[in-house]
């Protein structure tokens, strides 16, 4: 493997799990705050969509980014209305938000599909980006790439660090005693799920709008729910967020490439492989109950009433 | 000023009318779209919701996609009355009508007459073998079911795509990704000449009186449906969690594994790179909106199979975006979930509590 192609298959890696790293990390803080969220892969259906057109008729990444977030946290309000205002099942109400989002996103996309829109520009660091090998390694990337990267640090210190990310965990772990000694429950919960949708819906227009710069119905293609699994691959911890995002976006890229290093595979299988490694990775984390049961928030997926 | 106020139980009244009333706020919200598409509403809702069973034809056409939304939803809802979530019917609806399409592509040119009962075996083998692999993993390893079985959707996408471009393709097909026409001795019988729906219909009845008979006069089923309602007693009652699993997922799979069969023996009558426009997944609303209920998951089917003629006549006579159903099916869960909202609260005044208190105090 030549030094030129491992650059590429490593670049096309942080392009692949960028999406990833997105969702799954607004999705870390919902759940560490006591909501589970399955609706993810409609949010970021929707997200796509909006993004795409909205680039696509302003001729504005900026502004089509700014609309899939939008579009992430109307979702997500959607959702958070149902399950922290209304008390409906959190597993049913985000089954429901993804089929919603399926059909909401064929319908917005409708008039999208075939065209495409230029993808968001590589930034060019100066005297960086030009180191011989290390530049195009490390440097060329487009902006929401480092974004990403940030997000996760900054989120991991808020969580570990900060006030705020203590109020977050103590009402993931224990809301009836957060309620008790006067935090706010429903509102931060609400404040988490709506980050969470923002992400999503990012991670959406990340697909649309760099990965593959048009529309296609359905693109996420379970990219959703590979963000859950995520989840709990990083056992609820930032740290493994990124970890666990560049793994799949390595195993996503290798399916392009396995055909070009003429690997004797039919595609369809090497386009199972992220699937498969999800699954492969779940039951790698999920055997030791230990893992789970010492990380898992407590109050995941139970709603909270103030009586 | 209104406030939510618990109710001492369960509205019993607003548990069987909460289906209703979210149809009926979907059948509004779908006036509203109608009139923003720029359309008539009045006219738009019957071409939608009316005009699919004023024919004969229409209403073969109803119960054909009715088939494998109850034959989904039946086996989900056996599940999620246990808490077991397989969110993976789509994969193996699909597997189903692998495995009965091969075997009626092997047997291919008989006219045996055990084809067919041999293609349903293998169509319910193939969907409860796909579903016992999350089956298996949930109870072995602890991985979430959900996760488990939605990745093999994709997984069973792949593979009926790998088998229709490659070693089923029909080598006359003009390279089109699709296999040979199946021979008659492996297509299911017509219900009525002229129509298109087939013999899968009454099974998917017996499945539903089958499903009903295990909830209601089954042990096992009394079993599930404690584990759903209170976990904590049914553990300490002695009731093994595992055994729901496997359970929920095992029928639900042979189930929509037949749905499979139904669509392949059926109105396709061949393998094609996708057999299903995402029935297992309508058949999680369906579930729903059936209230869990074997009954209710028919009842539910009709509505949803509604959703879809309704939609694709929608498409043909008003050039309405086909991707309107996909909209209403989600809504209608939506509509479902906040109406179920009434069956434990009720909705008060806020003033109204004070002079209750007075009135006690004096």
């Amino acid at each position: 493997m030549s030094p030129d192609y491992l650059i590429a298959f490593l670049a096309s890696t942080a392009g692949a799990a960028t999406p990833l790293v997105l969702a799954s990390t607004g999705e870390l803080v919902a759940e560490r705050a006591g909501v589970i969220n399955l609706g993810l892969e409609g949010i970021m259906l929707v997200g796509a969509v909006a993004g795409f057109s909205v680039t696509l008729h302003t001729g504005s990444a900026g502004l089509g980014l700014g609309a899939a977030l939008g579009a992430g946290m109307a979702m997500a309000l959607l959702f958070g209305v149902l399950v922290l205002t209304l008390q409906t099942n959190q597993v049913a109400t985000g089954l429901a938000l993804t089929l919603f989002g399926l059909g909401l996103s064929a319908f917005l996309g409708r008039d999208l599909v075939g065209q495409t829109v230029v993808p968001l520009p590589r930034l060019h660091l100066p005297v960086l980006s030009d180191l011989p090998f290390v530049g195009p390694l490390l440097f060329s990337f487009d902006a929401m790439v480092y974004a990403s990267l940030v997000l996760v640090l900054l989120t991991g210190w808020i969580l570990a660090r900060t006030r705020l990310g203590l109020s977050i965990r103590a009402v993931g772990e224990a809301p009836h005693s957060a309620h008790a000694i006067g935090m706010p429950v429903v509102r931060l919960r609400y404040a988490t799920v709506l980050a969470g949708g923002a992400l999503a819906g990012l991670g959406g227009a990340y697909l649309s709008l760099a990965l593959t710069p048009m529309w296609v119905e359905g693109m996420t293609a379970g990219r959703g729910w590979i963000a859950l699994a995520q989840v709990v691959f990083a056992t609820w911890k930032p740290r493994g967020l990124l970890l666990g995002a560049y793994l799949f976006g390595g195993v996503t890229v290798l399916q392009f490439h396995g055909q070009g290093l003429g690997v004797p595979i039919p595609s369809e299988f090497l386009s199972m492989l992220p699937y498969v490694a999800t699954i492969v990775v779940l039951v790698v984390i999920c055997r030791n109950p230990q893992t789970i049961l010492l990380n898992k928030p407590v109050s995941l997926g139970q709603n909270f009433k103030a009586d | 000023m209104s406030r939510l106020e618990a109710r001492p139980e369960p509205s019993r009244a607003m548990m069987l009318s909460s289906p209703l009333i979210a149809a009926i706020a979907m059948l509004v919200s779908g006036s509203l779209l109608f009139l923003f598409l720029g359309q008539a509403p009045l006219h738009a809702f019957y071409v939608y919701f009316i005009q699919p069973l004023t024919s004969m034809y229409g209403i073969g056409e109803l119960l054909l996609k009715t088939t494998p939304l109850t034959l989904c939803g039946v086996g989900l809802a056996i599940g999620f009355r246990a808490n077991v979530h397989n969110i993976g019917a789509d994969g193996q609806l699909t597997m189903g009508a692998v495995a009965a399409g091969c075997v009626a592509l092997y047997f291919d040119g008989t006219q045996a007459p055990w084809l067919l009962p041999l293609m349903i075996l293998a169509g319910a083998a193939g969907g409860a073998a796909w579903a016992a692999v999350p089956a298996l993993l949930r109870t072995r390893f602890n991985t979430s079911e959900i996760l488990v079985s939605l990745m093999f959707v994709y997984v069973a996408y792949l593979f009926l795509g790998y088998l229709v471009h490659g070693p089923v393709r029909d080598p006359a097909g003009y390279n089109f990704p699709q296999s040979k026409m199946f021979g008659d001795a492996a297509m299911l019988p017509l219900l009525k000449e002229g129509l298109r729906v087939n013999a899968a219909f009454p099974l998917s009845l017996a499945a539903v009186a089958g499903a009903w008979f295990f909830c209601r006069h089954s042990f096992a089923g009394y079993r599930m449906q404690a584990s759903g309602m209170a976990p904590a007693a049914a553990l300490y009652a002695g009731f093994s969690e595992p055994k729901n699993v496997w359970i929920a997922f095992l029928t639900s799979g042979a189930l929509a594994g037949v749905a499979g069969v139904g669509e392949v023996a059926g109105p396709l009558g061949q393998l094609q790179a996708s057999v299903s426009p995402g029935y297992g997944f309508a058949a999680i609303i369906v579930a729903y909106v059936g209230r869990l209920h074997p009954v209710g998951v028919l009842l539910a089917s009709l509505l949803m199979s509604l959703l879809y003629i309704g939609g694709e006549t929608a498409q043909i006579e008003l050039q309405l975006p086909s991707a309107i159903t996909g909209l209403f099916q989600g809504l209608l869960l939506f509509y479902l979930l906040a109406a179920d909202l009434f069956i434990h609260y009720r909705v008060k005044p806020r003033h109204a509590a004070l002079p209750i208190v007075a009135k006690e105090a004096a």
